[in-house]
């Protein structure tokens, strides 16, 4: 690397300081975290705590990891927590029919299925993502409600409960199942070809198409992904509580994912981003609300000040743009 | 100049031309220093010139002028007292507009509210018509033009709309007007009229800064020039006194022939690795056929928009194209950029920010992007492999990066230009279409470029040659072939090819050689 050795200096400026700020700024904040709730409560740094934890984020957070890789690529998904829902009512409808472990797979398999709609509508109409899934994350609740009729579902067949509840090495499925996707996707992000190819997409598809990448593809199969990702959690989800009814699912599992997602520090614009951050992101949230339980924190101010951690982590995200 | 009696935005009421100073104006663009304590004075009532290299900084100069590009340090002094402006509007409200590269007028408003747009003469708040039409046509006959105030802007050709910019400055009591390129993308006989309305408007008691390229307007337009040279001043003198040579010499500090290695003509009966036959997109390419040997260099002539990118684009698959596209004898599929890609088809893009590199991403991710499967084992990148490969290809093209893991966009232009090539010589190419290869970057880094060009057409590729600057087309191609209105016109060989035959034949004009009068 003799030309490294020839080269100047890296040069510091204020527009590089601040992208590095933004770079780090969620392990620091992590880290600082961390050290306060460890002082301040005994429970906190427990092994049962940090399963609690799991638990609590593990669902959403295959929806997050998805999320991720769709942000990186360049793309928005308003319709994975409606997919998230009705993968749930599939499961239950089909479980009479089907028995549990088919009628689970299949909930999955509709996720997939309106993913790659969704993908194909927005890789080739060129619908601008937030829009296209916005008005198909409608027709999703629609189907919902039409497929219950507004009802609340209730599986009473005893071995319903296997995905969402059981455990292997004292640890649930699902948890294993989020760390499944975290390791594959981050696995696939940072070490190959696709990997590679994703990033270039959302940081500038024209320069990636025109190194021969076939952008359109990639968009397709992330919202796919995303589509999964959602019909995965939504059978998790109707396993360990046995009722479904109908819904948008963006409270329960869009907005706490998206929330991960940013807080994380991927971009929103695309090409940047990384799914370790948004299992930092996860655990952060989570390790917030955790503990302001501890610390016994009106739960009124819990709300008001992640979204003002959200806040603050878009605004970093657009000055480092602006400075760039 | 009274076009309007009250608005908070008034420019101030002082009447005939406007002088300005500049002190030891600086900029810098990411890693580029664009301007570096540049001082020049504007006298009041002339045209100046502002002339250099692309890349000298005389675009950013005009723009910091005109409020549309804030500098980082030096002083803008306007009749003795100094400004500083924070956008164009504060410019404007001194009386300064710019007249852009890029037109910026509303495409489906008409003339007449294209021209009064944010200034428009009103009766509370009702417009007040009459009085717009008597102010434009006041003006319009002041500068000796009468465009329709009525019909919709975006119906206008590209010279009308810059008339139609420059009254807009006109009504809103411009006294100094930078124009940037004026001329870049109008016919001569467009362009020779906008050098008589710009006559007219020193006449009419405006001050003009004339940003541009082309000399032989510019010695015909101005009363002073100023060189720029690598962000720097070189001089400002009398515009009488000065030569083309005298000119260039002072723009690249050393004479044309030191800028171009001398050229090696390529093998004879090299095979043909490039065949392109009837390549048609309307409007803009109109049934293209030749051929780009081994080992040559071919040069794509022409005016701004005569059609030179949209064919390099075609046989890429960057747009889709009718005809032909054969590569070392495999004719191409064209569904998309990674048919050719795949054959050793390689493009150098117009715009390497937009079009060639990934500019968040780092320069290894850059350079290994199009050849991935070069450095990857069942699809798993080997960062080991991918680390050497990369540093080897950005060793051979003379890259300067600190890191290979900074982002891309933290490099100077040169050595951005430099990392998108590299990227195509991870795994040779048989045929690199490069397009504006030197945009934008200084002249030391474009010497590299023109070096690099030649090594590896030496090496046996073919290479394509796009550019806005003949100098470089004629100092690099072995032929030169020249496109107007999306037709090649005239096929030049490189050693026959000068500025006037060329140019001849870009604009059309009689004298032009024929179409395959002269072979390679």
């Amino acid at each position: 690397m003799t030309q490294t050795d020839a080269a100047a200096p890296p040069r510091r400026t204020f527009g590089g300081s601040i992208a590095s700020l933004r770079d780090y700024a969620i392990v620091i904040a992590f880290v600082l975290l961390l050290i306060v709730l460890t002082a301040t409560s005994n429970h906190f740094l427990t092994w049962i705590n940090l399963l609690n934890t799991l638990e609590s984020g593990a669902i959403y957070g295959i929806v997050a990891v998805a999320f991720t890789v769709l942000l990186i690529v360049g793309e928005f998904d308003l319709c994975s927590g409606a997919i998230y829902v009705l993968a749930g009512i599939v499961a239950a409808e089909l479980q009479p029919m089907l028995g549990t472990w088919p009628s689970l797979a299949l909930g999955a398999v509709a996720g997939l299925a309106i993913g790659i709609f969704n993908g194909a509508v927005v890789a080739y109409l060129r619908i601008n993502s937030f829009i296209a899934t916005l008005a198909s994350s409608l027709m999703v609740v629609g189907i919902g409600t039409k497929i219950t009729n507004g009802f609340q579902l209730y599986i009473a067949a005893p071995d319903f409960g296997i995905l969402g509840n059981g455990k292997v090495l004292g640890v649930d499925y699902f948890i294993w199942i989020f760390l499944a996707f975290v390791l594959a996707s981050g696995f696939v992000l940072s070490r190959t070809k696709l990997g590679r190819w994703l990033y270039a997409s959302g940081g500038n598809p024209e320069a990636a198409r025109l190194s021969g990448i076939n952008v359109r593809a990639l968009r397709i199969g992330a919202f796919a992904f995303s589509g999964f990702a959602a019909g995965v959690a939504g059978s998790i989800l109707i396993s360990r509580t046995a009722t479904a009814i109908a819904g948008d699912g963006l409270a329960d599992v869009l907005f706490p994912a998206i929330a991960a997602v940013v807080v994380g520090g991927t971009s929103i614009q695309g090409g940047r981003g990384a799914i370790w951050r948004t299992v930092l992101g996860i655990f952060f949230l989570e390790f917030i609300r955790n503990g302001f339980n501890l610390l016994e924190v009106n739960p009124y101010y819990q709300d008001i000040i992640r979204g003002a951690i959200i806040l603050i982590a878009v605004g970093a995200d657009a000055l480092s743009r602006r400075n760039q | 100049m009274t076009v309007r009696d009250s608005a908070a935005d008034a420019p101030r009421r002082a009447a005939g031309p406007l002088g300005v100073e500049l002190r030891g104006i600086a900029k810098r663009y990411g890693g580029a220093q664009a301007l570096d304590d540049v001082s020049v004075t504007v006298k009041a009532g002339e045209i100046h010139a502002l002339v250099g290299e692309n890349g000298a900084g005389k675009s950013t100069l005009g723009k910091i002028v005109a409020g549309a590009v804030l500098p980082d340090g030096g002083e803008i002094v306007l009749d003795g007292r100094p400004v500083a402006f924070r956008s164009p509007r504060d410019a404007i409200r001194e009386g300064i507009a710019l007249i852009h590269q890029e037109l910026a007028l509303v495409p489906a408003l008409s003339v007449l509210d294209n021209v009064f747009l944010g200034v428009e003469p009103a009766n509370s708040g009702v417009l007040d018509r009459k009085r717009q039409r008597a102010i434009f046509a006041e003006l319009a006959a002041r500068i000796g033009f009468k465009p329709a105030y009525s019909v919709r802007a975006e119906t206008l050709r590209v010279a009308e709309q810059q008339k139609i910019e420059i009254l807009r400055a006109l009504v809103r009591n411009a006294r100094l007007i930078v124009m940037d390129e004026p001329t870049a993308a109008l016919t001569r006989i467009e362009a020779d009229r906008l050098l008589d309305i710009t006559r007219d408007l020193r006449k009419a008691g405006v001050t003009v800064i004339y940003v541009s390229h082309d000399l032989r307007d510019v010695l015909a337009l101005a009363d002073t020039v100023t060189v720029l040279k690598d962000g720097r001043h070189v001089k400002t003198v009398p515009a009488a006194g000065e030569t083309v040579d005298s000119l260039v010499t002072a723009m690249l500090g050393r004479s044309m022939d030191r800028v171009f290695p001398a050229r090696v003509p390529p093998p004879a009966g090299a095979p043909a690795v490039l065949s392109v036959r009837h390549l048609t997109r309307p409007p803009a390419i109109d049934d293209v056929s030749f051929d780009l040997h081994a080992g040559e260099i071919v040069g794509l002539a022409g005016l701004v928009g005569s059609g030179r990118t949209e064919i390099a684009r075609a046989i890429f698959a960057a747009d889709p194209a009718a005809g032909v596209v054969e590569l070392a004898g495999h004719r191409l599929a064209r569904r998309a950029p990674r048919d050719g890609i795949r054959r050793g088809l390689a493009m150098l893009p117009e715009s390497r920010k937009d079009q060639g590199l990934v500019m968040m991403r780092t320069v290894r991710e850059n350079v290994s992007m199009a050849h991935l499967g070069e450095v990857a084992w069942h699809g798993i990148v080997n960062a080991a492999r991918e680390r050497r490969r990369v540093a080897e290809v950005l060793e051979s093209v003379d890259a300067r990066a600190a890191s290979h893991t900074m982002p891309v966009s933290a490099l100077s232009g040169g050595n951005q230009q430099k990392t998108a090539i590299a990227k195509w010589l991870l795994k040779t190419p048989k045929v690199l279409l490069a397009d504006e290869p030197t945009r934008g970057i200084d002249v030391g880094a474009k010497r590299g470029i023109y070096e690099l060009i030649h090594r590896l057409a030496g090496q046996g590729l073919g290479v394509l040659l796009i550019s806005s600057e003949l100098e470089e087309i004629l100092g690099l191609a072995h032929r030169v072939l020249v496109v107007r209105n999306g037709r090649i016109v005239a096929e030049i060989d490189g050693g026959a090819a000068t500025e006037e035959n060329v140019m001849r034949a870009a604009f059309g004009e009689a004298g032009a050689p024929a179409h395959g009068g002269e072979a390679a």
